[in-house]
């Protein structure tokens, strides 16, 4: 019998991974599967709904059709409403982003304590969804659109100065330099220097918000911040369900069409 | 006693990596004269310029703007004494997506207040000098043309006509044809040469082609290792010298005296 | 020197949209919009002016925040991070499938049409909505919610699924078919590592979304922290209000930054 022996260059066994690594992936796996058993297993779920589920579901789309299209002109002023509230929150959130950016950029703000500041605002306006800034601006001005465009505005914000800061830090440092040797201001530093670097970016940025805008203002109705939402909520909850479909058909209208446009102009900028 | 018009005085540089870029560089330009500062790279001619206007902060030493001394300033002052330096730019460095007027214009920013320069007003005489100083660099007609879409030699005319427009009282000029071939380069260093002696400025213009620096500098400071190690006309440059500056080569093909009287001074700018 | 004529002393900006009247059309259309708007949106003026003394109002009644009844917050977070985290895990597992069938080169005609337009509904409705529904089916709770953002995940992953399939290199694809491999071991062996790295951060990317939405979905009943927020606001209790946001930021912004951290390391 021959026997077979493995030597150093070319060994008897592949391994894809070293010891140490498939060490690791099984640590890191285990930790996934321990804690998706936590989770599942602390939300208490009937299971016994799911058996049912699909049925229910069915009955629900039987109960959709067919689509009650005389409900469609009640609801052509909220739909123009909710592009309203999107686009006027947009517009008041691009404005107020800019000198935001300045302030959380590294390379233009004024000290280590405004960069705290600015990247805080940051944080705050990203990590709150713009449906509860509507609870909040509800709370404050009341129910209707005010409350929604606030929210929006100010969800938004965050959103496109962190991508403005992040441009203005990777902007080139010649024009910069140049302008601040013609012994001009800061603030003209900033507008001829800097500001037309970007520009590309802060427009780009802006109309991509704008056309989530529209998706999340179609649901600000919900809390009472205007738009095609009350309508919504309203007919589940009456459980007209062909009404239900028409708002939907029409949102689903409106998102993708935003949605085309936006494409559309940042295609043309690039 | 006539001010000088620049007097650098035992100019040092220490970066915070402990490397000595200058080490106690002085000398004094008494009358509008083009310098050319030459020295392999690292010998520390760009740290040099940019002390100068502090776009590089000194570690010691005097500068002085005919009475000024620039090292002392706070920051307001020394925006004000910038706007009687004009520097030019290896880089160019135009903001390319505005036009060429809008760079030129940008040159006159620290006369115009923030709102006036916004709203691009500014004042008629300031309009007028950069139609003319356009058409002095031989870039009529291109005053709505975006940055961007010019090429490296128009773009060094617009970073030229850029200073001027400042109406400096000194001009520094970083390496202003390392990005530019060699004909371009040419044409450059002529019109920098023409403009400085037509307005009479004093211009340092650091340059590492030797060549290039004999044929247009009337006075020539060379640098090794952060210190001056020659400062004359280009016609004393010897072999010994450029060996000490450079390390050894064979200078005898760059000292030689150009003839340049047959290319004309206003060609057309096809780079 | 060739004589100039008198030089001109005013320039004007070149205008942006090609012509002067294409750029003033501009300008007429963007005041115009805003005049219209601003008009047709039903603002009742008094209401507004009266919100700036509310909102000092508000804040006052908001600071300092609230954190007394902390286990209530601590529950609520809770719930939506075993939400988020539960829903990723079922949303990886369904976009799977659904990637496939939405990759044009290698799911059947209908198949792809079927799969794409599920894909395109469920984008465009915000999850909020699918939420009222799953409220609807499987009743108030976490289960509502857990379903909703595992819903969306899956429909997010599985678009990309289907792009980066589609996108794949031919090349391997037809080398491993050349074996005379099955459509399994073909996917495993030649889609699989060109999908799986990109596949990975999608999927830590999405847990970080999922956190985000998990605040939100309470706001109809579907669980999770944002229920306690809604409620909190119903009864007027500004200062455990606050005391929930700054929480809700807090954690957003902590599994952000781990998201961050974890796509860094696995490039």
């Amino acid at each position: 019998m021959v026997q077979r022996l493995g030597t150093k260059t070319a060994p008897l066994t592949w391994r894809r991974r070293s010891p140490a690594q498939s060490a690791i992936l099984w640590l890191w796996s285990a930790a996934v599967a321990f804690a998706a058993a936590w989770s599942v297993s602390a939300l208490d779920i009937e299971w016994a709904f799911f058996a049912d589920a699909h049925e229910q579901a069915v009955d629900l789309a039987q109960r959709m059709w067919p689509p009650r299209w005389s409900y469609l002109p009640l609801i052509v002023r909220p739909l123009i409403e909710t592009i309203h509230i999107a686009t006027l929150g947009t517009a008041i959130a691009l404005v107020l982003s800019v000198p935001l950016a300045f302030l959380s950029a590294r390379n233009t703000t004024a000290n280590g304590f405004t960069w705290a500041i600015g990247r805080a605002l940051l944080v705050a306006s990203r990590s709150v969804n713009t449906v509860i800034w509507g609870l909040v601006f509800v709370a404050i001005f009341g129910p209707g659109p005010v409350a929604g465009i606030c929210a929006v505005a100010a969800r938004s914000v965050g959103f496109l100065a962190k991508m403005l800061a992040e441009a203005i830090e990777e902007a080139d440092r010649g024009p910069i330099e140049a302008i601040e040797a013609t012994g001009a201001g800061t603030a003209q530093v900033y507008l001829f220097g800097v500001l037309p670097q970007v520009m590309p970016v802060l427009i780009g940025t802006t109309v991509y918000r704008w056309d989530i805008n529209v998706r999340e203002s179609s649901v600000l109705g919900f809390v009472g911040a205007g738009g095609i939402g009350l309508y919504l909520y309203a007919s589940i909850n009456q459980f007209a369900w062909q009404q239900v479909l028409v708002v939907l058909a029409a949102i689903l209208v409106i998102v993708l069409a935003s949605e085309a446009l936006s494409a559309w102009v940042r295609a043309r900028i690039s | 006693m006539t001010t000088r018009a620049l007097s650098v005085e035992g100019l040092s540089k220490v970066y915070p990596t402990g490397s000595r870029a200058l080490e106690g560089v002085s000398f004094a330009v008494e009358r509008p004269e083009v310098v050319a500062i030459i020295g392999s790279s690292g010998a520390g001619k760009s740290t040099l310029i940019r002390c100068i206007n502090r776009l590089v902060e000194p570690s010691a030493g005097r500068v002085r703007l005919g009475a000024t001394d620039i090292v002392g300033l706070s920051r307001r002052e020394l925006r004000s004494v910038r706007r009687r330096i004009g520097m030019i730019f290896q880089e160019f460095n135009l903001v390319e997506r505005l036009t060429v007027m809008e760079n030129l214009l940008s040159g006159r920013l620290g006369s115009v207040g923030f709102v006036a320069s916004f709203l691009r007003r500014f004042p008629p005489q300031d309009i007028a000098n950069a139609y003319a100083l356009l058409d002095r660099v031989g870039l009529a007609g291109y005053q709505d043309t975006r940055a961007d879409a010019l090429s490296g030699g128009q773009r060094q005319r617009v970073g030229i006509a850029r200073a001027l427009m400042q109406d400096p009282d000194l001009l520094l000029v970083d390496e202003p044809t390392a990005s530019l071939d060699p004909k371009t380069a040419r044409q450059i260093m002529r019109l920098i040469r023409e403009l400085a002696t037509e307005r009479r400025k004093p211009a340092l213009v650091n340059i590492h082609d030797v060549a290039l620096a004999q044929s247009f500098a009337d006075r020539v400071i060379g640098l090794k290792q952060g210190r001056v190690a020659f400062d004359g006309p280009p016609a004393a440059l010897s072999a010994a010298t450029l060996t000490e500056i450079y390390g050894a080569e064979d200078w005898s093909q760059t000292i030689r005296h150009v003839d340049d009287k047959a290319e004309t001074t206003l060609s057309a700018p096809d780079a | 020197m060739h004589p100039t004529p008198s030089p001109a002393t005013v320039w004007r900006r070149p205008p942006l949209f090609g012509s002067l009247w294409r750029q003033r059309l501009a300008v007429a259309a963007v005041a115009g919009y805003l005049v219209w708007s601003t008009s047709t949106l039903e603002v009742n003026l008094e209401r507004v002016l009266a919100g700036f003394p509310r909102a000092l109002d508000m804040f006052a009644r908001m600071v300092p925040p609230d954190f007394s009844r902390w286990q209530l917050l601590m529950n609520g977070m809770v719930e939506s991070v075993q939400m988020a985290f539960a829903a990723s895990l079922a949303g990886v597992l369904l976009s799977i499938p659904l990637g496939i069938a939405a990759a044009r080169n290698l799911a059947p005609g209908p198949l792809y049409l079927a799969a794409r337009g599920f894909i395109v509904l469920g984008r465009t409705l915000h999850e909020v909505i699918i939420a009222i529904f799953f409220v609807k089916l499987f009743g108030f709770g976490p289960v509502a919610g857990l379903l909703t953002l595992a819903f969306a995940s899956a429909i997010f992953l599985g678009k990309m699924i289907a792009e980066d399939i589609e996108n794949v290199r031919p090349g391997p694809v037809e080398a491993v078919r050349a074996t005379g491999a099955g459509f399994g071991q073909v996917v495993v062996y030649s889609i699989v590592p060109q999908v799986l790295a990109r596949a990975v951060g999608l999927a830590i990317y999405r847990l970080d979304a999922n956190l985000r939405h998990s605040t939100v979905v309470g706001i109809v009943g579907a669980g999770g922290i944002g229920q306690t927020l809604s409620a909190s606001f119903a009864r007027y209790e500004y200062d455990f209000s606050l005391a929930i946001l700054l929480s809700i930021i807090a954690l957003v912004a902590l599994g952000e930054w781990f998201s961050d951290w974890v796509r860094r390391r696995l490039r």
